[in-house]
């Protein structure tokens, strides 16, 4: 789950971090009100679960009443790759002299935490990765959390000033201490700014959630923003459904992850495109076909759906059953092409065969009869 | 012959009270595997499927020789539950779990560095040595027992797979699936170092996915010291970038993990990479044949290689 700066700047405030004063408005008077408690110049800042917002013009440091109403009012009716703004972050504006690099990932090669920290901050550290890597120093993070002697090399690293160093060294280790606490999978802190009064500030902030470990954050789990998502998508998961809409126009219900991407490259493969990814998993709950059916029915860009299931927790019958009953309940325009194979395959084929349905067993054919399919009907 | 898991493998059911758990454990038994133990704390004494339910790990090994746990436990539990099995000595830990959190991972990973236990999983469907034994949900009925080893990081594709080979002739030594989470206990370079080693496989199924670097570490191996034929297949080449696709592994970040990297990482290293799951069959077929050609070659161009390992590997084709 990923985290706004806002809600990931109070995580890192929380725990001793140094940010600068902030808060959120959502509206012009909002804004207004809160420039007037912090003072201008003031930066006004997009909130939205996505990157590039200063490139979008979402970020704007205003000098007064007048161009913060105007620039406010903006920017919370602007939309940012596709995501509405309906917050902004307001906070005084700093004098920078540097600004640095601090992030902690999931090192998956090596199972553990890794910290990196750049002197060549403020620009996305996968680009600093790319071209200039030796700008990068690596810290494994260990069960011992970040040693201040670690922290105390990577603060060398990025600054020559003692006096700045000694700020960095409590900032690092913190950040260590919230990405292990708070079940993070990334901690961000870019730029880490030094300012010409020589005070060292997390200016934005970054943190995704694991979303396995959010049942032991309730808190954090309230502070999920439901409007920054795809409403099926939402619903998908409180259903126990993986689903990512795409934009093809072959719907697939699959089951298994590993299953449903082989799906979707295989119906490109073949010259079709896939208009989602969607796991109904091993269980084999009629209601979760119902559901599929009615979040791909209802997306008007579908002009096939193809069902491919492999029997083996899930039974064939099961989903054959889900699937007449969501043609019962509602009018299906669009072909279905339906594979499947393994578990209860005979009941499932005789159920659908009473219906009129017909299912194939061979994977390869099936996606080529729905892409056959979908052609014709568009 | 098989990898892992076999005829002397004696299951542990961690969770055999649960509702997973006992289902599973029903499709153990039926498949012919000795499932000696289940331990669920606090319901020791009772019995599911006639299998005896202790209240803790070590009481059960010590009173059955189990040699092999599975865990069907909720996320929550799964890392005490790997924490017990492998205190008590279990030698390797199969965990079906889905959903656990990343930093119960991390911990137990670092635990189990320099411990001799092997844990595979979680969110993983286990492992079968077909006609031997089958540890965890995969169909018994999609398999055959034969000479193809087959590791994944996913479920269903996999049967899929393995159903595939089974239709063409090509039946399996060992299939695993190893787990679709960002960190697992066992990875495609373990596991074929153990096919490498096992007499009884002849060539390797690898079916990858997008996330991580598991895929492009197996195929530098592969090319280094991997002799026996491997073909791969890589699923996830329409992922949208950033989104995560079911497995909590499968994601596309930072630009890194894409299908088309590790695709053309094997292909680098010389290793077949099938574009869709059917060519599978036909190109293992293909390996198999050519190496049968080359056969006498190799042995004479390496001759100064009888391992151990190597020996009964050719003791055995001579014999056919």
């Amino acid at each position: 789950m990923n985290l706004h700066e806002y809600q990931s700047k109070d995580l890192f405030r929380a725990a001793g971090i140094p940010v600068p004063p902030g808060d959120v408005a959502g509206s012009v008077d909002e804004a207004l009100a809160l420039a007037a408690r912090f003072g201008y110049p003031v930066v006004v800042k997009a909130q939205v679960l996505i990157g590039g917002r200063g490139k979008a013009g979402g970020v704007k440091v205003v000098r007064g009443p007048e161009e913060l109403s105007r620039e406010a009012a903006r920017i919370l009716g602007m939309e940012i790759r596709g995501l509405r703004v309906r917050r902004v972050l307001l906070t005084p504006s700093a004098d920078i002299a540097r600004e640095y690099y601090a992030g902690l990932v999931l090192d998956r090669r090596n199972e553990s935490p890794l910290l990196m920290v750049s002197p060549a901050g403020g620009i996305e550290i996968e680009e600093v990765a790319r071209t200039t890597p030796d700008k990068i120093l690596k810290v494994p993070i260990d069960a011992r959390g970040l040693p201040a002697y670690r922290a105390r090399a990577a603060a060398r690293f990025l600054d020559t000033a003692p006096a700045v160093q000694k700020q960095i060294v409590p900032i690092l280790r913190q950040l260590v201490q919230v990405y292990r606490d708070q079940d993070a999978s990334l901690a961000e802190i870019n730029p880490l700014a030094v300012t010409k009064q020589g005070e060292v500030l997390a200016l934005d902030a970054k943190v995704v959630i694991d979303d396995s470990a959010l049942d032991r954050h309730p808190d954090l789990k309230a502070w999920r923003d439901l409007s920054a998502e795809d409403p099926d998508e939402i619903e998908a998961r409180e259903r126990g459904l993986s689903y990512v809409k795409l934009d093809g126009s072959i719907g697939c219900v699959v089951n298994g992850a590993g299953l449903a991407m082989a799906t979707m490259d295989l119906i490109q493969f073949h010259g079709g495109k896939p208009a989602n990814f969607l796991d109904i998993g091993g269980s084999s709950n009629p209601d979760k076909v119902g559901f599929a059916m009615g979040i791909l029915t209802r997306d008007s860009r579908v002009k096939a759906i193809l069902f491919n299931i492999f029997g083996g927790i899930t039974r064939c019958d099961d989903v054959a059953r889900g699937l007449i009953s969501a043609l019962d309940r509602s009018k299906v325009r669009i072909p279905i092409v339906i594979r499947l194979t393994g578990t209860n395959e005979k009941e499932a084929r005789e159920l659908l065969g009473q219906r009129g349905l017909m299912a194939l067993s061979d994977m390869d054919e099936a996606v080529r009869a729905v892409i056959a399919r979908a052609a014709e009907a568009a | 012959m098989s990898v892992l898991v076999g005829r002397g493998t004696r299951v542990l059911v961690q969770g055999i009270t649960g509702r997973d758990g006992s289902f599973h454990t029903r499709g153990m038994l039926d498949y012919g595997t000795k499932v000696v133990a289940g331990v669920t704390p606090g319901k020791g004494g009772e019995r599911v499927h006639s299998v005896p339910v202790f209240d803790s790990v070590e009481e059960a090994v010590a009173k059955t020789g189990a040699n092999c746990s599975v865990l069907y436990v909720p996320a929550a539990l799964a890392q005490d539950a790997i924490y017990e099995s492998v205190d008590a000595g279990i030698p390797l830990v199969v965990c079906i779990s889905e959903g656990i959190p990343v930093r119960d991972m991390v911990e137990v990973a670092a635990y189990m560095k320099g411990r001799h236990a092997r844990l595979v999983g979680p969110n993983c469907p286990g492992l079968i040595s077909p006609g031997l034994c089958k540890v965890g949900i995969m169909p018994g009925t999609i398999v055959k027992p034969g000479k193809v080893g087959v590791v994944s990081r996913s479920g269903t594709l996999t049967y899929e797979v393995v159903w595939q080979l089974t239709r063409a002739g090509l039946g399996q030594s060992t299939c695993i699936g190893i787990g679709g989470d960002p960190i697992v206990g066992t990875r495609f370079a373990d596991m074929l170092a153990l096919y490498e080693q096992d007499p009884g496989t002849e060539a390797i199924v690898l079916i990858g996915e997008i996330g991580g670097s598991d895929e492009e570490d197996a195929a530098v191996l592969i090319k280094r010291s991997i002799r026996k034929p491997v073909v791969a297949f890589v699923a996830g080449q329409t992922a949208p970038p950033g989104r995560r696709m079911g497995h909590a592994g499968a994601i596309v970040s930072g630009g890194s993990g894409t299908a088309q990297e590790k695709m053309e990482r094997f292909l680098e290293c010389g290793i077949p990479v099938a574009k869709t799951p059917s060519e599978i069959p036909g190109l293992i077929a293909n390996a198999l044949r050519s190496k049968r050609k080359s056969k006498l070659a190799l042995v004479r161009r390496k001759p100064a290689r009888p391992t151990r390992k190597s020996k009964p590997v050719q003791r055995r084709r001579k014999a056919k």
